[in-house]
């Protein structure tokens, strides 16, 4: 089966490709080099005037796992409101701010991404995760395993172990929850929590072990970059949504020792103190310090207003916030001397003086960040707002005078603590297009997805040309997975079940023998029990297991 | 395939009861199945049940492919279908939507009523929740209240051993309800115990009495629940000294109305506790594979159980889509039933023409319209099933050749002949 893409407006950054017309083909679900002339071409689509860019990656998106289900088993009213009806192709389902895993795959497929990644993806709770995962028809997606909180690698720590010894049990947990990355959220405070602490700062001792999140941070990172796994260590700092947390956001970056560090939804750790209400915009110095810290990515975690849920590993911070739920309820767990979760219900209202400043803060970040490649489009769906709303953000971010006309609209005292309004940035297709899907790719370590060189798989958008982008970016004209048309003019026309994509960096297995000891004198499962094989995954609902490569370093 | 040899199966997770213990060590001779290790009343029973697996259409014996073919002609001919029991691993549930969705059906589960008694708490207010290692490691105070070692054998033993990582001392384990006078055998030895007798009917007020006191209120009564408010007082004093406090209840011992309001205080005062120390809620369930499929519906519908798929969207309505209440309300025409675990999770008598997918052995009162009898998860082969704290899911695994199907299996021909 060849298929040619032909005449469409390209942009590859990957392959340093702006806005150049020219033809593609697919073979197999590869991109491939132009065949002979006189070879037979299956099926020929006629893309003169459109943009074609690879399949999009989400890089940051809670699709799956214990607290998305609890979040949609807790809102009904967030499903009656948001129904979908089934079709001859697809099955009924809803969702707006907690999509079920079917309105999540058809969505994110109808919106030309193809990979999603969840992060906070709880060792305890990895099966059920990949679980859901399976169910998310159309796109491919991966996990970040959320180490920092359990007490296997605290007591390593507080014990005072070697680092190979981090590195193995890291590199195991990765093998045994399958997952392609490691993630840390509030990094010992969700334990801190358990002992009753409410608050743990980048360089406080923790309660029983006496380690400092700062030495969590430290350690993970080493051992993902000994490991060679290409995603550095994903961070969801101390303090979130905490006024003041700029200055620990600024401090873990200046103690990453030159190690590269992820900070994901750093729009809720860009907070100063200013001001009579005491809550200011730390957008400027975040960005400053990314642009001059080219070990540092980030990923945004913009806010958008109305309705949505928030849901986060986060439980010391859940619990801080409890009392802004809304509607009125709220869940957290302990969990497993592993993690823990908490649910939030949250309504961003652009008349609140917060919410209309952490819009500002976002969006300041995204425009004062000079280096697309390192700051990511994301919303933490949900905890911004769903993903749903990524067309209406990608306007703000290209169109200067629609962004200023949103922001007419804001609490005044919001718009007079920003400098959003003098900012002039609009961002091109092509940078979109790194943030959206090389740099997510590339962080990742996905070398055959994000772009459109030969070799790569066949995951393209097509883009019908629009000077509103929101509208532009809602409904693809065609997307394809694999080489397969699954969406057309934003409509689902095929389903297909997504793969899962890991890595597998090499480990001391002996590591094993200590924690089958410490599973069965203090787990409530045994390892054997724990640990995930890929003939599992299968069963679980994935179509394949995608490993990428470990480069360990010098 | 015919197995002579013996083989041990050891680590063997056992999915007969929401507690899901993965420390069995299970016999296999002869196509046969015996717990020799860690086992519990309901594993033994469950695991080691052997019956005869004959479909039947009326009563009357019949091929699989015969049974099918006519569970799918009722399917068909029904405008209000309900599947109900769903008792069945991930990949049953799985089936029984996509089947629910083709056909419009109801969606419920056999312990729904029990399930609700939670989730309804939960859809109004939330609460704070912990999961066994939690438990297990750092529970210094346990409130037990209502019976729940019948349901889940081993939770103490399980749940509260003499060894933990965190709890300095002994643990403090009270119980409230009835019955249970002496510490139960399974308790560990050390255990500080206290058994406080009072009606299931007099909870919630007792839960409202102990609000009132953590709150600084004022109370008439001199007693609640037939023990004195200084005795209240005192457990409340306990709790309030504890490092981390676990309250733990079985919604399926609370059979009678307006449960989920007594599940709703029990959580408040775990909440309120946790403004000066760490208490949670560790809601136990899981038998009959409920949270398994409570799960599943969610992750895909949207809603946690009685899910209604006849309008071509998800519906939910806790009251008005149960088998009970559809069946009551002669709002059903077909019934298929699933009971994959436990043979005796038998269909409601009804009139309406009822499909049974079921463990071998189960003895109807009256034949239903056809059975066909499944293979059992983790016994004839691998699937998920959850644990009663709805985080960690299990891999069962097949210890034993059987020639049955699988649920899922079974469901997916029945959708290809409709």
């Amino acid at each position: 089966m060849l298929l040619k893409l032909k005449g469409g407006t390209v942009y590859d950054p990957a392959n340093n490709i702006d806005g150049v017309v020219r033809d593609l083909y697919v073979q197999d679900g590869r991109i491939v080099a132009a065949p002979p002339p006189a070879q037979h071409i299956d099926t020929e689509y006629e893309l003169t005037g459109k943009v074609v860019m690879a399949g999009a990656i989400d890089l940051h998106t809670h699709i799956g796992g214990g607290k998305m289900n609890i979040a949609r088993a807790m809102l009904p009213e967030d499903h009656r409101a948001a129904p979908i009806e089934r079709t001859s192709l697809t099955r009924s389902c809803s969702g707006h701010a907690a999509p079920s895993t079917l309105a999540t795959g058809y969505r994110y497929a109808e919106l030309g991404y193809t990979a999603c990644f969840e992060p906070a993806l709880l060792p305890a709770n990895a099966r059920h995760a990949h679980m859901e995962m399976g169910d998310i028809p159309n796109i491919d997606s991966g996990g970040y395993a959320m180490l920092g909180n359990d007490d296997f690698l605290l007591r390593l720590l507080a014990e005072g172990a070697e680092q190979k010894v981090i590195n193995d049990y890291v590199a195991w947990t990765l093998d045994a929850t399958q997952c392609i990355g490691i993630k840390v959220v509030n990094p010992g405070g969700i334990s801190a929590f358990k002992f009753n602490a409410r608050k743990l700062d980048l360089d406080e001792q923790s309660p029983h072990y006496r380690v400092t999140p700062r030495r969590v941070l430290g350690a993970l990172s080493l051992a993902l970059h000994q490991l060679g796994v290409p995603h550095p260590l994903h961070v969801h700092g101390c303090n979130l949504g905490v006024p003041g947390n700029v200055d620990t956001t600024l401090s873990t970056i200046s103690g990453s020792e030159g190690l590269p560090l992820h900070l994901t939804h750093i729009q809720f750790h860009s907070y100063g103190t200013e001001g009579a209400r005491k809550f200011s915009s730390g957008a400027a110095q975040i960005a400053e310090a990314i642009n001059r810290n080219k070990n540092i990515s980030a990923d945004v975690g913009q806010i958008m207003f109305g309705q949505t849920v928030t849901a986060s590993g986060d439980t010391m911070a859940q619990y801080r916030n409890r009392k802004l739920a809304d509607p009125k309820k709220w869940m957290v767990m302990d969990i497993e001397c592993d993690a823990g979760c908490g649910v939030v219900p949250f309504r961003y209202r652009d008349q609140n003086f917060v919410n209309a400043l952490q819009w500002s803060i976002g969006l300041e970040i995204f425009l004062g960040v000079v280096d697309p490649w390192r700051i990511f489009l994301t919303t933490d769906h949900p905890n911004g707002a769903p993903f749903s709303t990524y067309p209406h953000l990608i306007r703000l971010l290209m169109d200067k005078t629609f962004r200023n006309e949103q922001w007419a609209g804001l609490h005044p005292e919001a718009q007079a603590a920003s400098h959003l309004a003098s900012m002039n940035r609009e961002y091109t297709l092509y940078e979109i297009a790194i943030m959206t899907r090389a740099g997510p790719a590339r962080t990742l370590g996905l070398s055959d997805r994000g772009h459109l060189g030969g070799g790569a798989a066949a995951d393209i958008t097509v883009y019908r040309e629009d000077k509103d982008r929101e509208k532009m970016f809602s409904a693809p004209d065609y997307v394809f997975k694999d080489g397969e048309l699954v969406a057309r003019n934003g409509k689902i026309v095929k389903v297909i079940r997504g793969a899962t994509h890991t890595v597998k960096p090499a480990y001391d297995r002996s590591i094993e023998k200590r924690l089958q000891r410490y599973f069965e004198r203090f787990h409530s499962l045994r390892m054997q029990n724990f640990a995930i094989d890929e003939q599992e995954l299968y069963e679980c609902g994935s179509s394949g297991l995608l490993v990428h490569e470990c480069r360990k370093a010098v | 395939m015919i197995q002579s040899e013996e083989t041990i199966h050891t680590s063997v997770p056992c999915p007969f009861c929401g507690l899901a213990c993965d420390d069995l060590e299970v016999r296999v001779a002869d196509g046969r199945a015996k717990v020799v290790a860690n086992g519990c009343p309901r594993s033994v029973a469950l695991f080691e049940q052997e019956a005869l697996a004959q479909p039947s259409i009326e009563g009357r014996p019949v091929s699989v492919a015969e049974a099918i073919a006519r569970a799918a002609e009722i399917l068909r001919a029904a405008s209000q279908p309900l599947i109900g029991g769903l008792a069945a691993d991930v990949n049953g549930v799985r089936g029984a939507l996509a089947l629910a969705d083709r056909i419009g059906a109801v969606v419920d589960h056999v312990n729904s009523r029990a399930m609700l008694r939670n989730l309804l708490a939960l859809q109004d207010s939330g609460w704070i929740a912990t999961t066994f290692a939690e438990v297990r490691n750092r529970a210094d105070f346990v409130l037990v209240v209502g019976a729940i070692e019948q349901r889940f054998p081993r939770f103490f033993e399980r749940l509260l051993p003499r060894e933990s990582m965190f709890v300095a001392g002994n643990r403090e384990v009270v119980y409230l309800g009835e019955g249970h006078a002496r510490p139960p055998v399974t308790l560990p030895s050390g255990t500080v115990w206290q058994s406080i007798a009072c009606g299931y009917e007099s909870l919630a007020e007792i839960f409202a009495a102990l609000r009132s006191l953590l709150g600084n209120r004022a109370l008439q009564a001199v007693q609640v629940g037939g023990t004195s408010i200084v005795d209240w007082q005192s457990l409340l004093e306990r709790m309030k000294q504890a490092s981390y406090g676990v309250v733990v209840w079985a919604a399926a011992e609370f059979d009678f109305p307006h449960a989920e309001l007594l599940v709703q205080a029990m959580s408040a005062l775990v909440t309120e506790l946790n403004e000066t120390t760490r208490f949670a809620v560790l809601p136990l369930a899981g038998n009959d594979a409920d949270l398994t499929a409570s799960q599943v519906i969610t992750w895909q519908s949207g809603y946690p159980v009685c899910v209604n798929f006849a309008g071509g969207t998800p519906d939910y309505d806790p009251h008005r889509f149960s088998v009970e209440a559809m069946l009551g309300n002669a709002e059903a025409d077909a019934l298929l039933w699933i009971a994959s675990f436990d043979p005796d999770r038998l269909p409601p008598q009804t009139s309406v023409p009822t499909i049974v997918l079921g463990r071998p052995g189960m003895r109807f009162a009256s034949p239903p319209a056809v059975y066909i009898p499944v293979a059992t998860p983790g016994l004839h082969h691998a699937g998920h099933f959850f644990r009663s704290d709805n985080v960690v899911a299990l891999h069962l695994r097949k210890l034993v050749d059987s020639a049955l199907q699988s649920t899922a299996e079974t469901l997916t021909q029945i959708a290809t002949r409709l």
